[in-house]
């Protein structure tokens, strides 16, 4: 009996123990199989890393292998760095950073290349050696970017900076002295005639003081027209000049295009003309600003202010043409239109005929047709503000208003008639119908989707946006916010750029990609094609100035090197090449006034040569065919160990020198 | 054809094809010569040989192409790549490319126009030694790739010996064709469209200088 138990359960035992066996063996290669698989299949990986299918999709759309190179690139301000970014789309790599108010070492801008660059940017002898970039604009021809120059406003300082993109370096910055800030520019006229640069807080003209409770009377707004000479490649100050407006804190503006060419729009937001000054009882200018139920929109013929500016009609502020504002009513320059409290923007639909405006306060994005702008002027408006500035009626030239959410502020367009608009406080972009003819007549004025955004969603970009023939495909939310979008560094948190794509119709749009952007705060961007961009690979030949984009008559040759003294005035001509620089020694006397011009002879691709004197400050990028001259006195004797700073070939530590500085 | 010609009988239509088709080979060697001199003027304008220089850092390689009396980089002026090449053997205590062959390259132009007339020369001054006239121009190629060997055995074997690689590269002579290594450089000579140019010249010459010795050799006496 217990022998056949026994024999049973080991029956049994046996049994299980072999089907174990046999499961085991069957499942084993199978397992084994699908753990080298986790290393291989990318649909393991998208399981492991808990990527969905939409993930999938946005990485198929965004990721860029190595060797391949981005369709798109956007220029986005860099907010109080002073500077410019350029980021390829829609990898969202970071290309290339462009100093432009700020000295900045890699690029050797302000110390000793670019210097005369910088000092433009000075007002009445202050160094300034910062900005608030905020709207870059591209170059345009017939309304379409031509991908030839980069403008940059200051907001803080009211200055314009010229960018070169053969180079991608800064060329020039000016400055209106009769105004301090601004906000409203840059935008470029279609052809790039005009830079527009519009201030923003009221002052009084010309940098005076005027007291702040004589603000209606003494405190002016501002719009600058600066003539771009596309042959020189610099802003004629000659033949720019500035339209006096009144203190209404104009915000941004926008050029007409096409049916509306010649004609300037800009929001503004204190028609109350608040003056502030909480601590004294009046109410702070967050209340002040708002209080009023309409601002206004500024309808500015340029056209017309160009004939009064040649027909001399423009008065001298500080050097600078200023038209006053009784000559800009005079002569019709000027109509304002009522807009929602508190709006900002003002973005011109890509065939020039409407403007929208985003509520700011409101939750609408109010439309106004330019035609009946145009009947409206021509009508003869009956309403006139303070200062006697026609105003037109709401009714007579609004076209639409459609209801998006809270928030609204800046609207771009795209290729299928859609317009996007950023929700602030919704953290959220807008995407909705422009319900005219040549857009989605299909649809009407309606708002079509909401796409949540990570967080606070200032300004947009949409490739090729500001164009009469926008591409559509990719929008950038810029982001004020990240809060937990990346890991923490701190309580400084970059700010977040979110690549959207927009390609398909209706309420199908998706976030791809998040970039973070360190080191300031890009306000707005724009996004050309990036076969448009015809960027030098090296300077054209050896000996280029990058501010002249000629040969510099003192470049130096290989075989003309060496050091000359004049008195106490030393010039070292020297040259640059892998891995050594010529001369090696540089032997001279403390108090000599130094004028160094180093010359990178290379060819290749990717040469640049960097050099740096220790104790000096001198740090320079000398790219491939480039030569720089920098000055400076000789006040420390001693040794110092001049170097090459960019590591340029396997003898790189060995391209070095010796300054040697004698007592006296 | 030229055989058939050669060994024809002696019909009266046949003679008349024969006294024909020998007035034409009267002219052909004269023919071939000019056209061998035109090919040598073409020939100026193309490259006769061509180096290309790989290695990672250049994506699309470094090309040298030498012509009969320069040299020059890639169509693209913006990257001269002679002085890339000449910076990179700076390395290796190679002697500047610029200084090489300097004498050739300046008797360059007068020498292919003075090969070129002395064709013409052969070509419509028909005497028993003119044909001699062509040879400069018929052993061309070969001199002219002989000549460039004997510069890279020169440039090879004489390096700097205080070049910052000396102690790691040492003395080597470059093939004019075909492929080798330098560092982590791959190289590829190959002659380029002048020399074919030139080589289809001389082929041009030995057609003709075979025509006149195989017709002095079957010349019927008389």
């Amino acid at each position: 009996m217990i022998s056949q138990r026994l024999f049973s359960k080991v029956v049994v035992i046996g049994a299980v123990a072999a089907v174990a066996v046999l499961v085991a063996l069957v499942i084993a290669p199978k397992a084994m199989t699908s753990a080298q698989g986790s290393s291989l299949d990318w649909q393991t990986i998208a399981e492991q890393r808990g990527l969905t299918e939409a993930d999938m999709r946005a990485a198929a759309m965004t990721y860029t292998p190595s060797g391949k190179l981005d369709e798109y690139v956007m220029f986005a301000s860099a907010g109080q760095g002073g500077q410019v970014l350029a980021i390829g789309l829609p990898s969202m790599r970071l290309l290339r950073l462009i100093s432009v108010f700020a000295p900045e070492p890699w690029q050797g801008y302000g110390y000793g290349a670019g210097n005369e660059v910088l000092e433009q940017g000075f007002i009445d002898g202050q160094e300034i050696l910062w900005g608030d970039t905020h709207h870059p604009a591209l170059s345009e021809t017939n309304g379409e970017y031509d991908g030839q120059w980069l403008f940059i406003g200051d907001k803080a300082n009211g200055r314009v900076a010229v960018i070169d993109l053969r180079d991608f370096e800064t060329k020039q910055i000016v400055h209106n002295p009769a105004f301090l800030n601004d906000h409203g520019g840059t935008f470029v006229t279609p052809n790039t005639e005009y830079i527009v640069e519009g201030a923003q807080y009221g002052l009084p003209v010309g940098g005076d003081y005027a007291p702040i409770e004589d603000y209606q009377n003494s405190y002016s707004g501002m719009i600058t027209f600066w003539k771009f000479d596309r042959d020189a490649g610099r802003i004629d100050y000659s033949k720019s000049f500035a339209m006096e407006l009144p203190p209404y804190w104009q915000d941004l503006c926008d050029s007409g295009k096409l049916v509306s060419e010649g004609w300037i729009f800009c929001n503004s937001f204190n028609a109350e003309m608040a003056f502030g000054g909480i601590e004294k009882g009046n109410p702070p200018f967050e209340a002040g600003v708002s209080k009023g139920a309409v601002d206004y929109l500024h309808i500015i013929n340029l056209k017309a202010a160009e004939a009064v500016f040649q027909a001399g009609a423009a008065v001298d502020v500080k050097g600078f043409k200023v038209i006053p504002l009784e000559t800009v009513i005079e002569n019709g320059l000027l109509y304002l239109a009522p807009e929602p409290r508190s709006p900002h923007g003002a973005d011109v639909t890509p065939k020039g005929d409407f403007i929208s405006i985003g509520g700011k306060l409101d939750p609408h994005v109010s439309v106004y047709s330019f035609q009946k702008i145009k009947d409206a002027i021509a009508a003869g408006p009956t309403e006139k503000d303070p200062f006697g500035v026609p105003v037109l009626a709401l009714e007579s030239v609004l076209e639409a208003q459609v209801e998006l959410g809270l928030g609204p502020l800046h609207t771009v367009y795209d290729d299928q008639g859609y317009a996007y608009t950023s929700l602030f406080l919704d953290s959220a972009v807008a995407r909705w119908s422009i319900g005219a003819e040549g857009y989605r007549p299909q649809d009407g004025w309606k708002l079509i989707n909401k796409t949540p955004v990570q967080y606070n969603v200032g300004h947009l970009a949409a490739a090729e946006g500001d164009t009469t023939t926008p591409d559509g495909r990719f929008l950038v939310a810029l982001n004020k916010w990240s809060v937990d979008r990346f890991l923490s560094t701190g309580p400084l948190l970059p700010q977040n750029l979110q690549l959207i794509d927009i390609s398909q119709p209706g309420d199908q749009t998706q976030i791809l990609y998040d970039m973070p952007i360190t080191g300031a705060e890009p306000h707005y961007s724009q996004i050309i094609k990036a076969d448009k961009l015809k960027a030098w690979e090296v300077y054209p030949e050896v000996g280029w100035n990058p501010l002249t984009q000629s040969v510099d008559p003192n470049a130096v040759a290989q075989g003309t090197e060496g050091v000359t003294r004049d008195g106490n005035n030393v010039t070292v001509r020297m040259t640059a090449v892998r891995s050594h620089m010529t001369p090696e020694h540089v032997e001279i006397q403390e108090g000599d006034h130094v004028t160094w011009t180093i010359t990178n002879v290379e060819r290749a691709r990717d040469a640049t040569h960097g050099f740096a004197i220790p104790f000096y400050n001198i740090n320079l990028s000398i790219e491939p065919g480039e030569s720089i001259t920098f000055e400076f006195e000789a006040t420390r004797s001693g040794v110092f160990s001049f170097y090459c700073t960019e590591f340029c070939s396997a003898l790189h530590l060995e391209m070095m020198g010796y300054m040697m500085v004698k007592p006296q | 054809m030229t055989t058939n010609v050669i060994s024809s009988t002696n019909t009266s239509a046949s003679r008349a094809s024969q006294t024909a088709s020998r007035r034409w080979l009267k002219w052909l060697p004269s023919v071939l010569f000019l056209g061998a001199a035109v090919l040598l003027l073409v020939s100026i304008s193309a490259p006769y040989w061509g180096l290309v220089l790989q290695a990672p850092q250049y994506p699309g390689g470094l090309r040298m192409r030498v012509f009969v009396n320069n040299m020059t980089g890639d169509e693209d002026p913006r990257l001269d790549e002679v002085r890339e090449i000449d910076g990179l053997n700076h390395y290796i205590g190679m002697k500047s490319l610029y200084e090489a062959a300097k004498f050739e390259r300046s008797i360059a132009l007068p020498a292919v126009f003075i090969m070129a007339v002395l064709l013409v020369v052969a070509a419509v001054w028909r005497r028993r030694w003119t044909w001699l006239l062509a040879l400069p121009a018929f052993a061309f190629p070969v001199v002219f790739l002989a000549d460039l060997g004997l510069w890279m055995a020169y440039y090879g074997q004489n390096l700097d010996p205080y070049a910052p690689l000396s102690s790691s590269i040492q003395p080597f002579t470059p093939p004019i064709l075909g492929e080798g290594v330098i560092g982590q450089f791959k190289t590829i000579a190959y002659v380029d469209t002048g020399w074919y140019i030139i080589a289809a010249g001389s082929l041009l010459i030995a057609v003709a200088l075979l025509i006149k010795l195989s017709g002095r050799l079957v010349q019927p006496k008389g």
